[in-house]
């Protein structure tokens, strides 16, 4: 461990030594301001507080406490008494006065255990440093909201006038009490008249199960109007009882434990399978109960992998199925693709910053329906170009094609670079696409995520259709399959290039526009997606939708399930190296078109 | 073009080439040692000395091109991870130099190099073992680009893998090892490779002469690349490879097998490309795993293209010029650079596809290789 | 099993094919054929589109494996086990309807890459242009009637003269069994007739097969006719007994 002082740099295999942090000691007596938002250094990590004040102030110091301790065991047992809860807050509210950290500490426990909800901003004051000593003793809060200092009375809520804030002692913090405030907290929440607060300590409630957890919870549990809140009180309840309820107690919540997936439970029922002293019936049902939940968590692993491929494998759809359709259309391999799914989500980026500039603020969410067509038509017009000016010059030369848009990449690269510069661009998510819900087990689904995935089936389902049900779809099938016959039959090829060209390009800036949302926006995006595009469309073959669809979507979900057994990059290497093994079988891909594509050798 | 009758258009190895050769040899050989170490500093005609390993480099560069026109010019594969046998042979050496600095380094450690002793190494992985004497390094540089081009040519041309789908996994297999030689834990210096070097065979790496004994080996080298070159290009085995570019099918049924022919050439020039790894290393003082990116190797085609493909000097002459190009305009003009470099890809492959070399169309020095001439066909 | 009684003598069977079956996804494209051709003979095969002529080489030469049947080159070699390029170190030699040749090299350097020679990868790269050589180059240059054209790139060849030139890599590999695949089409009429020619003189001394169209042509040959139709053999005999068979003029002229 650290000592005083001392900033440690751990040995770690990671050639940047990392840095350890810990919480700012506060400052001595009468310094504002200090707050728990922790910087750099650690001092001192001996649990016991020190105050800065010399050692006749701390024997004088010794005196009052220890006879305030007497009060306050008397008020205490006064308190427990007599069934008033405001007297237990009051009395509880007199021992955060004292001087001695032991007894703050107390006083804080005891307004945790309380379940009276103005301990809440009590708690928060106390926490913050904006709690403060009246002359008469009277424990008041320094409320800074809005500006203006004000103090309020605890107690009552209302604000105290006719004291200078400025003047008065603030109460005390330091580490030890600092995470009972924590605990206390999250004990009083259960009692605060906010759902999603009592929700959280719930939760949070799971993490300590004890004997007094138990009996707060109880209490919650009868107050608790909430049906979800009171199912998360009662399987904190459960968990609290697993060490500290009666026998049959415990038993009844082994069994109620194991309908559920929740690491943390997990980990309570393991301790208590381990535990030699448990009883042999007792461990029988743990260990039921801990088989189904594994079997749970290892199905919620599964999914969230199979999730977490799909939307890869999304991605990776949208990006490659431009490539695939100029590919079995004209043979083209274009590796300027990549850059138009960066000039797509550079799109976004300048719809973003016109959304901001010109529209008002309650528009901005809207930037994103804008970018998608934007980012469409500009990639998509790039495309024709470049098209019509390199492309079409090269007709029958696969290999130079190769080798003059990897020229056309390099060029748009450095031309967005010189334009927007190197550094990142920041896009920020609409309101409606930020946030996810949890499934079970703590598998969060995020709505970015559901979006893309939405989105580029939408995309594909777009593109099937138009492949299969207009003219210019069947006029582009006819080409891939058979340029001359179709040339024959009057069918302008060099229109159909351009505008194959054009839509294979704006998909790819749709692509880019999705991406914007969920990765980084810089002008090497395309290079971080060109060669996964490739692999799709070499594995899933060419010129089809098929092809490329279940490519893609096998790509990703086979790298998702590796990436936990190998790491991301020896998965990625291990997926490239299958692929390249793949296509020794399987030259032309899963799917492979017959037609005309190009294989004629350089 | 209508020949001689025995219809032989090929390299001659006669006195005229010779004569051609060794004076090439000799003025590039002596030219720079003695503008740098004979000339006096402030004659315009001195040579600075860190001209020196950078005129080696572009040597070791012109090497990588021969390798890549010999299979593309020839045989018409464009292999796009040629990059990663230079890199590969660049590694060997790298790990020899290390072994070199023993107790120099930082850690001072006599066996380990100084990032493994950072990384809490306690000995040295197995795959290093070897490494501190120079015959086993040389032996490595020729034969880990040797047998990854070996297996992964035989696994590609047995199956047919050809034009496009060839170069994309040439790519994969670049990028491949890209990713792995940048993870921290392979045991060759991560991100950061292997620098630092302190000297080679003994001699002090920062001394004039050792950058001189260096050139002048890459000038060795790279006369002894294009004679090997030229050999195969101008023997049966370089015809039968032009024919397979043009109908592989056919020269199957003639009786050769195709696949032995790709997989020679193919080796052969991973060992070229490794060769010149390994003398480059020395000369730029590192190596790290970036020369094992995707566009380093597409960056090859493009000096083969400007210089002429399928025309040996071509390779030689596009090498020395983009990167000669490269040097000057990183330098004055950065942002210029990448816009200069995609504008060649553009303009090589769609208005000048033969290259510099093709534009004078020399028929008796060089091997024209390039494209099918479009014949007046149909008299019926 | 020979098929119809031939009045030859004692000749040996260079090529046996017996009850061969090809079928490609459900459609038979050789059925249950049976033919055999002797050494030195030249044979002419004709028969309407589909009748399965091309099929009939791709199995003799192996790019197809027959689904049932025996082929047999010289009685002992069974065709149906060996690959390409084993059937062409046989001795079998096939010239393609389209022409083949390579047409980045010259005509001389065609016809080198032809010449019967070790064909291991070491030995080409060290393979040196000997006296002997050459002439058999010039020599077969001449026969084809391309002699003074030795230097010009294949690619720059007339149709025909490719054809010559293909006609001539196979002789030059010394070949016993020639399958040479309508060799006259798109040919003018002089260089159908030097065409016929050709193969007159080089049947003297080899066995050849051709397949064809052109009745003219085919006439203009005088050799055996087998007719072909849907996957076997329909009749065989001189082109007169041919073309006056009921049955072929039935298939000819349709029904």
């Amino acid at each position: 461990m650290p000592t005083a002082g001392s900033v440690a740099a751990l040995p770690s295999p990671c050639p940047a030594p990392v840095l350890v942090r810990a919480h700012r000691y506060p400052s001595p007596p009468r310094q504002r301001g200090c707050t728990a938002n922790g910087t750099a250094l650690v001092l001192n990590s001996r649990f016991r507080g020190n105050d800065d004040r010399g050692t006749s102030g701390r024997v004088a110091a010794w005196c009052i406490p220890s006879l305030a301790v007497i009060a306050l065991f008397f008020l205490a047992l006064l308190g427990a008494a007599s069934p008033g809860r405001a007297d237990d807050f009051a009395a509880a509210l007199g021992g955060l006065g004292a001087d001695a950290f032991a007894q703050k500490v107390q006083a804080v426990e005891a307004l945790g255990t309380i379940g009276d909800a103005r301990a809440v901003p009590v708690l928060r004051a106390l926490r913050d440093g904006l709690m403060a000593k009246a002359p008469d003793g009277h424990l008041l809060i320094v409320d800074t909201a809005g500006g203006k200092t004000r103090l309020i009375d605890p107690e009552t809520g209302s604000e105290v006038a006719g004291l200078d804030p400025d003047a008065l002692d603030r109460i005390l913090v330091n580490n030890r009490l600092r995470g009972a405030i924590e605990a206390a907290l999250g004990e009083v929440m259960l009692f605060s008249p906010n759902p999603g607060e009592r929700m959280t300590a719930a939760q949070d409630a799971l993490k300590h199960p004890s004997a007094e957890t138990a009996s707060l919870l109880q209490k919650a549990i009868a107050a608790e109007q909430d049906a979800e809140v009171r199912a998360a009180m009662q399987r904190a309840l459960y968990a609290a009882q697993l060490f500290s309820g009666s026998e049959p107690q415990r038993l009844a919540a082994v069994r109620a434990l194991g309908g559920g997936a929740d690491p943390q439970i997990k980990n309570l029922l393991d301790q208590l399978r381990n535990d030699p002293n448990t009883d042999p019936e007792l461990r029988h049902a743990a260990e039921q109960a801990l088989a189904a939940i594994q079997q749970r968590l290892k199905l919620v692993a599964i999914a969230a992998s199979l999730f977490e491929g799909i939307s890869l494998g999304s991605i990776l759809l949208l990006a490659a199925i431009g490539l695939a359709i100029t590919f079995g259309v004209m043979g083209v391999i274009n590796m300027a693709h990549g850059e138009m799914i960066m000039l797509g989500a550079y799109s976004a980026f300048v719809c973003q910053q016109l959304f901001r500039t010109f529209l008002p603020a309650s528009w901005i969410d809207g930037y994103l329906i804008v970018a998608v067509p934007v980012g469409f038509v500009v990639a998509g017009a790039l495309g024709i170009v470049i098209e019509r000016t390199v492309i079409r010059f090269l007709y029958g030369r696969p290999l130079e094609t190769l080798l003059a848009t990897w020229g056309v990449s390099l060029i748009l690269q450095q031309l967005v670079r010189s334009i927007f510069g190197a550094p990142n661009k920041e896009v920020s998510n609409p309101a409606w696409m930020t946030g996810g819900f949890d499934l079970v087990g703590g598998f969060t689904v995020t709505w970015s995520r559901l979006c893309i995935i939405a989105f580029c089936f939408v995309v594909l389902g777009v593109i099937a259709l138009i492949l299969n049900r207009t003219a210019f779809g069947l006029q582009m099938r006819a080409v891939t399959q058979n340029r001359a016959m179709a040339a024959v039959m009057g069918i302008r090829t060099a229109r159909i290039d351009a505008l194959t060209f054009g839509l294979g390009s704006g998909i790819a800036g749709m692509a880019g526009v999705a991406l914007s949302q969920v990765g980084n926006v810089s002008p090497n995006l395309g290079t971080i997606y060109i060669v996964d595009s490739f692999l799709v469309v070499v594995f899933g073959g060419v010129g089809n939708l098929m092809g490329t669809l279940v490519g893609a979507l096998s790509l990703g979900i086979v790298n998702k399930f590796l990436e936990p057994v190998a790491g991301a990059v020896l998965g990625k290497i291990v997926v490239l190296v299958a692929i390249i093994l793949f296509v020794q079988r399987r030259p032309r891909g899963l799917f492979a078109l017959k037609g005309r594509t190009a294989e004629a050798e350089g | 073009m209508p020949g001689q009758p025995d219809g032989r258009s090929r390299p001659r190895w006669n006195a005229v080439f010779w004569t051609g050769f060794i004076l090439c040899g000799v003025v590039l050989g002596l030219a720079v040692p003695v503008l740098n170490r004979w000339v006096a500093p402030s004659s315009p005609f001195a040579l600075p000395d860190y001209l020196v390993p950078l005129l080696g480099k572009y040597l070791c560069y012109a090497m990588l091109a021969l390798s890549l026109d010999l299979i593309w010019g020839y045989a018409g594969i464009l292999s796009l991870g040629q990059g990663a046998f230079f890199a590969l042979g660049g590694y060997c050496m790298g790990m020899y130099l290390m072994r070199q600095i023993g107790t120099r380094g930082v850690y001072q450690n006599p066996v380990l190099p100084d990032f493994m002793v950072f990384l809490q190494y306690k000995q040295l992985p197995w795959f290093w073992w070897g490494f501190d004497h120079f015959a086993f390094a040389m032996a490595m540089v020729l034969l880990v680009p040797g047998l990854l081009a070996f297996v992964f040519g035989w696994l590609a041309f047995r199956s047919r893998v050809t034009g496009v789908y060839l170069s994309i996994i040439t790519q994969a297999m670049t990028y491949a090892l890209l990713l792995a030689f940048f993870r921290n834990d392979m045991g060759f210096g991560g991100n950061n490779g292997l620098t630092d070097f302190k000297d080679i065979l003994g001699w002090d790496l920062h001394r004039p002469e050792t950058r001189i004994g260096l050139y002048l080996a890459s000038v060795a080298a790279l006369g002894l690349t294009y004679l090997v070159c030229r050999l195969i290009a101008g023997s049966k085995l370089g015809r039968v490879l032009l024919a397979l570019r043009n109908a592989e099918s056919r020269v199957r049924f003639l009786g050769y097998s195709t696949v032995r022919a790709k997989l020679f050439v193919f080796t052969v020039a991973a060992l070229l490309a490794g060769v010149a790894g390994a003398l480059y290393v020395p000369q730029v003082g590192i190596i790290n795993p970036s020369e094992f990116s995707p566009g380093n190797s597409i960056e090859v085609a493009i000096w083969v293209s400007v210089g002429g493909r399928g025309t040996l000097l071509g390779a030689i002459l596009g090498a020395v010029l983009v990167n000669f190009a490269k040097t000057w305009l990183t330098g004055a003009a950065p942002e210029i650079w990448l816009f200069f470099l995609g504008g060649l890809f553009v303009l090589t492959t769609l208005a000048f596809p033969r290259g510099i070399i093709g534009l004078f169309r020399m028929p008796r020095w060089t091997r024209r290789a390039a494209s099918v001439p479009l014949a007046a066909e149909k008299q019926a | 099993m020979i098929s119809s009684a031939s009045p030859r003598g004692a000749a040996d069977v260079l090529l046996y094919l017996n009850g061969v079956t090809v079928s490609f996804d459900g459609f038979k494209a050789l059925d249950d054929l049976s033919l055999v051709v002797e050494d030195g003979e030249l044979r002419t095969i004709i028969g309407p589109n589909g009748a399965g002529k091309t099929t009939m080489m791709d199995v003799i030469t192996g790019k197809t494996r027959p689904d049932s049947g025996e082929v047999f080159f010289r009685g002992n070699a069974d065709l149906s086990r060996l690959d390409e390029s084993e059937i062409a170190n046989l001795g079998i030699g096939r010239k393609f309807q389209r022409p083949t040749v390579f047409e980045n090299l010259t005509v001389f350097e065609n016809l080198e890459l032809a010449l019967a020679d070790d064909r291991g990868t070491w030995r080409t790269l060290f393979a040196r242009l000997t006296g002997d050589r050459r002439e058999r180059i010039a020599a077969t240059l001449s026969r084809i009637g391309l002699a003074e054209l030795g230097g010009l790139q294949a690619g720059a060849l007339s149709h025909g003269q490719k054809q010559w030139l293909e006609i001539g890599m196979l002789l030059i590999h010394d070949r016993s069994l020639l399958l040479l695949d309508e060799p006259v089409a798109g040919m003018t009429d002089r260089e159908t007739e030097a065409t016929a020619a050709l193969i007159l003189d080089l049947a003297r001394d080899r066995t050849i097969v051709v397949v064809e169209h052109d009745m003219a042509f085919v006439r203009s040959l005088g050799a055996r006719v087998t007719v072909l139709h849907e996957g076997s053999v329909l009749a065989e005999g001189s082109i007169d007994h041919v073309q006056n068979n009921a049955r072929v003029i039935e298939v000819y002229l349709g029904r």
